[in-house]
């Protein structure tokens, strides 16, 4: 046996049939959430406020809040897809298993990332009804979207895995994404900023992906396109890299 | 491959506390025999099976699985292995159906639904196998654990603590599917806590104390060689102190005054029972009574871990 295929596959819809069993927590709760944004924001704070670039105030903030979602989806959804098995005990099963360490990350942040895209599509859908929203570069968007998907999972893996309890799963979306969401432009253009706050942000790597996405759906961008890609990919790397050195060294689980 | 199926030679676990749980363990386990491994909590029993299985790294020493290193060819040997943990460790709203088959995939076998039926029946399982796993009694979910640990169809099982805090009844179905695993060539290792179990059905006894094998041995060998009997002579008339003239044999006298207890080994070439009834009649006591009682794995057991821990 040279790859596991079975055990991936396993895994995968393991953690596939969780989604479904738990539907209502996993894609309406978001869908709720986001769609409340679309309303307070879009429609009826949006109503008083001018275009930016040319662009409506409600659909203007329909892919920072998609990326919102992205964000905060893919990270919970690998960091409880592993640390559940950690806390209660049936990690036993998988690392006695004749699967690889990768094939394992592979599975759980394939999964990850799949529950995450089926959240951003619907989404994505949930969004037309409130707002004007065209894509201009449509495979752009594709490949953004899986790309800081399979990032973030495999992120959100690394906080699973090195997180000791519930408290510490929590740490990183509430205290650094969500704020770096917000703080990154999802809501507003850098150019509304005082010059100070816009230098600041520049420092955001959140700001990039969002503008970014932004980009593939009105054609508009405070940065060039691939300067998000590059430091995207950067961080995938980063990722990567500290996560292989954490499975060489047992995954902090082995002992 | 030679006879053995799992050889571990020089085997050391030392944990990242310091804590030496394994001290340069060598033992072998030969194709198809029921193997018990003995030990008091803390032994090191479960460190032991769990390096085996790839759940814990060893520190040093090298184990092989059918010839194949655990670590190098760590496919080869965990695709043989099935596990059966101590702790009812299982997801809580999975289908039994469904979390049995998931393991069988975990462990690289294609999906056969009509395996899993014929593990889920010998479990008496089939019944329940559309339940979730929390609305399960603890020894149903024990016997889930089981038929997981046998949904890949493997070549060996490790049983770790398999009837802990079972009934009775679960606990001797529990042996008739071990036995009947054997019967169709699974080699088994448990561990155990209960030494009937290990005297009911294992082929072979290790004992395991503060990390080391103290010893190897096939059951009924084991039991013959350190097996002592005890004669109980009970007494006509009470008893205060051992006379003199008895001294020399040791003898313990009963709680209730009215009897004497001689411990001697049938393995020796003479078991000094002529000697002692006959100084017994000398000394005046009258008999009543007369039985001998086989000392059990139990007793064995106890024995050489307190002598383990005394040196």
């Amino acid at each position: 046996m040279k790859i596991n295929y079975y055990g991936f596959k396993a895994i995968y819809f393991h953690e596939m049939d969780r989604f479904r069993r738990t539907l209502g927590q996993s894609l309406l709760s978001p869908v709720i959430s986001t769609s409340l944004y679309f309303i307070v924001f879009g429609s009826v704070i949006g109503g008083y406020v001018q275009k930016i670039d040319g662009i409506s105030y409600g659909s203007f903030i329909v892919p920072g809040l998609l990326m919102l979602t992205l964000l905060t989806q893919s990270i919970s959804n690998t960091s409880f897809g592993i640390f559940f098995p950690k806390f209660n005990g049936t990690i036993y099963e998988i690392l006695a298993a004749p699967i690889s360490a990768y094939e394992i990350v592979l599975a759980f942040v394939s999964a990850g990332a799949t529950k995450t895209l089926i959240v951003g599509f619907v989404i994505f859908l949930t969004a037309q009804f409130f707002a004007d929203v065209q894509v201009q570069y449509p495979l752009l968007m594709i490949f953004l979207l899986i790309l800081v998907s399979f990032t973030f999972a495999l992120f959100g893996f690394l906080v699973g895995l090195v997180s000791k309890d519930f408290e510490q799963m929590s740490i990183i979306p509430s205290f650094v994404i969500t704020p770096m969401v917000f703080l990154g432009g999802s809501l507003y253009s850098l150019d509304m900023l005082p010059e100070f706050w816009q230098v600041v942000t520049y420092f955001n790597p959140v700001v990039y992906l969002i503008s970014s996405l932004r980009y593939s759906f009105y054609g508009i961008s405070d940065f060039n396109i691939w300067i998000s890609v590059g430091l995207m990919v950067l961080f995938l790397s980063v990722c990567v890299i500290i996560v292989s050195i954490l499975l060489k060294k047992g995954y902090s689980i082995k002992s | 491959m030679s006879e053995n199926q799992i050889v571990i030679n020089n085997l050391s676990k030392v944990y990242d506390n310091g804590f030496n749980a394994l001290k340069n363990i060598n033992l072998n386990i030969k194709k198809g025999e029921i193997f018990a491994m003995l030990g008091p909590n803390g032994a090191g029993k479960t460190t032991l099976i769990s390096i085996i299985c790839g759940i814990v790294k060893p520190s040093s020493g090298k184990v092989t699985v059918e010839d194949f290193d655990i670590i190098e060819d760590y496919r080869e040997t965990r695709s043989r292995i099935g596990l059966v943990p101590q702790e009812l460790t299982l997801e809580q709203f999975e289908t039994v159906f469904n979390n049995v088959s998931y393991s069988r995939g975990l462990y690289g076998k294609n999906p056969n639904p009509k395996h899993i039926e014929k593990v889920l029946k010998q479990l008496s399982l089939w019944d329940k196998k559309d339940l979730i796993l929390r609305k399960l009694s603890g020894g149903m979910k024990r016997r889930v654990l089981i038929a997981k640990a046998l949904s890949h169809e493997p070549k060996i099982l490790f049983l770790d603590e398999p009837t802990a805090g079972v009934d009775v009844e679960l606990r001797k179905e529990m042996w008739k599917v071990v036995k009947s695993l054997r019967e169709i060539g699974v080699t088994i290792i448990l561990t155990t806590h209960y030494i009937e179990e290990a005297e009911e059905i294992a082929d072979r006894v290790g004992v395991i104390n503060q990390g080391e094998i103290i010893i190897v041995e096939q059951k009924k060998e084991l039991i013959k060689k350190m097996g002592q009997k005890v004669l109980s002579v009970e007494l006509q008339e009470e008893i205060q102190d051992v006379p003199d003239s008895l001294k020399k044999y040791n003898l313990i006298i009963g709680s209730n005054k009215m009897s004497l207890a001689y411990t001697y080994n049938l393995e020796e070439k003479q078991t000094g029972i002529t000697n002692l009834l006959q100084d017994i009649k000398d000394s005046g006591l009258r008999l009543r009574d007369l039985k001998t009682e086989q000392s059990n794995l139990e007793k064995i057991f106890v024995t050489l871990v307190r002598e383990n821990n005394e040196n």
